[in-house]
């Protein structure tokens, strides 16, 4: 093999890591003691020393990382698949067999990591020499290769053949045992850095991320700003850890019963039923909600103000309440924050006659300070300029009303009334599939209430049709 | 030669690079600073003051987060698996591939579910774009973008729209229409535009605002309508590959992770850096909130995931395995927060324990990378898309 330089910068980072872990196993694997067991195997007539069976390597893998038997075959799998491990009997499948096959370890010099990107004179060689020794029986692929690279890098071919020639005498020389392992090798190391067409490459890498070359240059504004993030983080204010763990643990508990992959779901999973009555008994526009729906409300005010229900509901307590214009505020400075950039000005004078000018139908209660600021913002309006107000209003309703909220009888009954669903019996033949039923798709939904001339709501208008689904 | 001649009233060495050389006189703020002529250029066009040089900029950035690291670990009295000792087990997790979604031609790279929990857009490296019903396995769209490599694709809120971007450095939208003789890309609205490839991209809570991240190391803020870019967020030195929004209540904040390693929050209204975390060993492929908001995950090519607290401002654990040993590139949180669901370059996806830091369970089935997962809206199933051209429901 010629003298390949690394060309470094069309290495990969992440692959790098990926490689040396992996040649950590590998060298691990052989380690005197506590590596694996090797003995000489039996290829035809010929007798091949250090070799392996796939399951020994199996075994091997399941005790060092104790994982179970589906991981390890994966594991070995890709060993394999990379090239660091290659069989004997039938060398150009790589996969890992879990039973008797013999397999070796590669040489090091072949490591992908060693030798990548290959190069294309290391390829002519390799061609050059198996057609000489095959007397031009390659295979069709490897024929159309050859003649490619022939035309490309003519201007060496001589240089190539002599290499090829000079290799194959040299091999001459060495016992059977010994050239069929080298040719093993060589072979290994070719299928999977010139994987033959229709079989998957896998150094395919995907994108090149630049090598440490920074997109941002590095000049004195770029540090000047570190430096300033730097001192803002130094003074904020941080939570000690065991008070903020507690809070993680407390969320998971809450939210466990809600969580459909882990507990499952009433009164079943649409995915493993095919049933998509879970999503029909939760829809926006139902009578009755489920009782979980109901309880997720009391979780946070951010829960009952996401679900339309939910919101729908605490507007007409609030309005029961009087209070109503603090919901309706808060929900019209959202829609400026999060809308078009055409229509925030009508939309800060909308608010401003509706809630805050003195006199306004639904005016807002907001305390003087805030008021002034926010009045004198509105004659430049922008996208936040009600944010201040917005946020005083928020946390009144979310520290008087929401809490009152859920301690009223409206909110009581209708967590009592909420639907608890059976859960769906698994069917007596399993094996016969329900249909899927199709749901009309939200955009087909919006269109439809514009040309109603209703408001276009959000999606989650997913009805079923009895028309059959259909399985592409 | 002849911008060099002035006056020299003096000859000696230069209190910046300490050559020998004729010096200018200048005056900053009624102090005399003697430098060679060089050095004064170099100050003038840096926009340096007297005694600070790049290198010294970077070293008093240095010191600065060596003792925000201090500061960090003052408040930090216990680990997440002790807190978590008391915690139940996982008992046996049951999850299967429900669904399997062919059609792309190619890698598939992105995918996001839309917010009636059964529909799903994904993208592929040929630059096609499907909406499919994943329940029926119907497909209901198709588009095909002029350049190849789309990275990114997001459903809007309402339902009736999808964005998406890549190689072409920009991001659009398409809203979805069903009259069968509409060519979908008649309506394409081009919003985003960076001077590298487009990582990834959401909408905000309307369909009237997008957030991008680019190849070019920044995030940006874009307005659907108009195009206009409302808020631009610099601080990453390389890539930006990953970024999502903040649950919370308040609503105002989006985490990006990055090929520096770094993670950083950012205040969409003011464009600041927030917070800053730094601890991987590699590249930073994918970042997801913890559903309240209060941490987030990331995933890495060091092959490991970790979870951040950003109230406590530190890492709180690391997820990693000895046999797991290829780089991670897509993660996310089941509903609960418990499990934590992360893919991988061998093709795996691993599930995780999020409080205890055990890995609860490993998933098999794709024949490439996992380049995306992604739970749905009400948490029942998981969806992922890999470089094996299809698209699994797991549940």
């Amino acid at each position: 093999m010629t003298i390949n330089t690394m060309a470094k910068g069309g290495w990969h980072r992440d692959q790098m890591s990926c490689f040396r872990k992996m040649e950590k196993v590998i060298v691990a694997m052989q380690d005197p003691d506590m590596g694996m067991k090797m003995r000489n195997q039996r290829l035809l007539i010929t007798v091949i020393p250090h070799a392996m069976t796939g399951r020994d390597i199996i075994d091997w893998l399941m005790k060092k990382y104790n994982i179970c038997e589906e991981e390890s075959l994966h594991i070995s799998g890709l060993l394999v698949k990379y090239g660091y491990i290659y069989p004997l009997k039938e060398p150009r499948s790589l996969v890992l067999r879990p039973d008797e096959s013999p397999y070796r370890f590669q040489t090091p010099y072949f490591w992908t990591s060693t030798r990548w990107p290959a190069s294309e004179l290391d390829y002519a060689i390799y061609l050059a020499k198996k057609n000489i020794r095959k007397q031009g029986e390659l295979m069709e692929y490897e024929k159309e290769r050859y003649s490619v690279l022939h035309k490309r890098i003519n201007h060496t071919w001589d240089f190539v053949v002599m290499q090829a020639r000079e290799q194959l005498r040299a091999s001459k020389q060495r016992r059977k045992a010994d050239r069929i392992v080298l040719e093993c090798q060589e072979q290994a190391y070719w299928l999977i850095n010139r994987p033959p067409p229709g079989a998957r490459n896998v150094l395919d890498m995907g994108l090149e991320r630049p090598n440490n070359t920074a997109r941002v240059t590095l000049n004195s504004e770029h540090y000047k700003n570190e430096i300033d993030t730097c001192k803002r983080a130094l003074g904020r204010n941080r939570v000690k850890s065991s008070i903020c763990l507690e809070g993680f643990m407390k969320y998971s508990e809450q939210y466990q019963n809600h969580d459909p992959i882990m507990q499952g779901c009433l009164p079943s999973n649409p995915w493993i039923s095919d049933d998509s009555a879970h999503w029909t008994i939760n829809l926006e526009t139902v009578p009755t909600p489920t009782r979980l729906r109901v309880e997720r409300w009391s979780f946070s005010f951010m829960e009952l103000l996401n679900d339309e229900m939910g919101r729908r509901e605490f507007m007409t307590y609030l309005e029961k309440e009087f209070s109503g214009e603090n919901l309706a505020f808060w929900q019209a400075c959202e829609d400026i924050k999060h809308g078009e950039s055409s229509k925030i000005v009508e939309k800060v004078e909308e608010i401003y006659r509706n809630f805050l000018a003195p006199g306004a139908p639904r005016w807002v209660n907001i305390d003087s300070k805030t008021m002034d600021k926010t009045l004198l913002g509105i004659r430049h309006p922008h996208r936040f300029v009600m944010e201040d107000a917005q946020m005083h209003i928020y946390f009144l309703i979310k520290k008087d009303s929401y809490p009152r909220y859920l301690k009223s009888d409206l909110y009581k009954n209708m967590l009592a009334k909420g639907i608890v669903p059976q859960e769906t019996k698994k069917s007596v033949f399993p094996f016969m599939r329900r249909q899927r039923h199709s749901s009309p798709s939200p955009a087909q939904v919006a269109t439809q209430a514009t040309e109603e001339g209703g408001n276009t709501k959000g999606a989650g208008q997913a009805g079923t049709n009895s028309a059959a689904g259909s399985n592409v | 030669m002849c911008d060099q001649t002035f006056v020299a009233a003096t000859f000696g060495p230069c209190e910046c690079c300490e050559k020998a050389s004729p010096l200018m006189n200048i005056y900053i703020k009624a102090e005399a600073i003697n430098y060679c002529s060089f050095c004064v250029e170099v100050m003038a066009c840096a926009g340096l003051t007297a005694g600070e040089s790049v290198a010294s900029l970077k070293k008093e950035s240095e010191t600065l987060k060596k003792k925000l690291e201090e500061e960090r670990g003052k408040l930090s009295d216990i680990e997440l698996n002790q807190v978590a000792e008391k915690v139940e087990v996982l008992g046996a997790l049951a999850i299967k591939t429900r669904r399997v979604l062919k059609g792309h031609g190619n890698k598939v790279l992105c995918m996001d579910w839309c917010k009636d929990k059964r529909r799903i857009v994904s993208s592929s490296q040929d630059g096609k774009v499907i909406v499919w019903d994943a329940f029926t396995l119907n497909k209901e769209h198709g588009l095909n973008l002029p350049c190849t490599w789309v990275m990114a694709c997001a459903y809007a809120p309402s339902g009736c729209a999808v964005a998406c971007g890549g190689l072409d450095n920009k991001c659009s939208v398409f809203p979805l229409s069903l009259d069968k003789n509409e060519n979908l890309n008649a309506k394409k609205k081009s919003v985003a535009m960076h001077t590298n490839y487009v990582s990834g991209c959401t909408f905000t809570s309307s369909d009237m605002q997008l957030l991008t991240s680019s190849g070019d190391g920044t995030c940006a803020l874009w307005d659907v309508e108009s195009g206009q870019l409302l808020q631009s967020f610099h601080g990453h030195t390389a890539d930006v590959l990953s970024l999502d929004l903040a649950p919370s209540e308040t609503g105002n904040t989006f985490v990006s992770g990055g090929s520096d390693r770094k993670s950083n929050i950012w205040d969409m209204r003011s464009g600041q850096n927030v917070q800053s975390f730094e601890s991987h060993e590699s590249d930073i492929n994918c970042v997801k909130y913890y559903p309240s908001g209060d941490a987030f995950a990331s995933a890495s090519d060091d092959a490991t995931c970790r979870f951040f607290d950003l109230r406590a401002d530190r890492e709180v654990a690391v997820y990693q395995k000895d046999s797991v040993i290829f780089g991670a590139s897509t993660l996310d949180f089941s509903l609960s927060g418990r499990l934590l669901f992360a893919g991988y370059n061998d093709y795996t996806i691993n599930v995780w324990d999020v409080l205890k830091g055990t890995r609860a369970s490993i998933l098999f089935g794709h024949e490439n990378r996992v380049s995306r997962v992604r739970v749905s809206p009400d948490g029942t199933a998981l969806c992922s898309a890999s470089w094996d051209n299809t698209l699994r429901i797991w549940s």
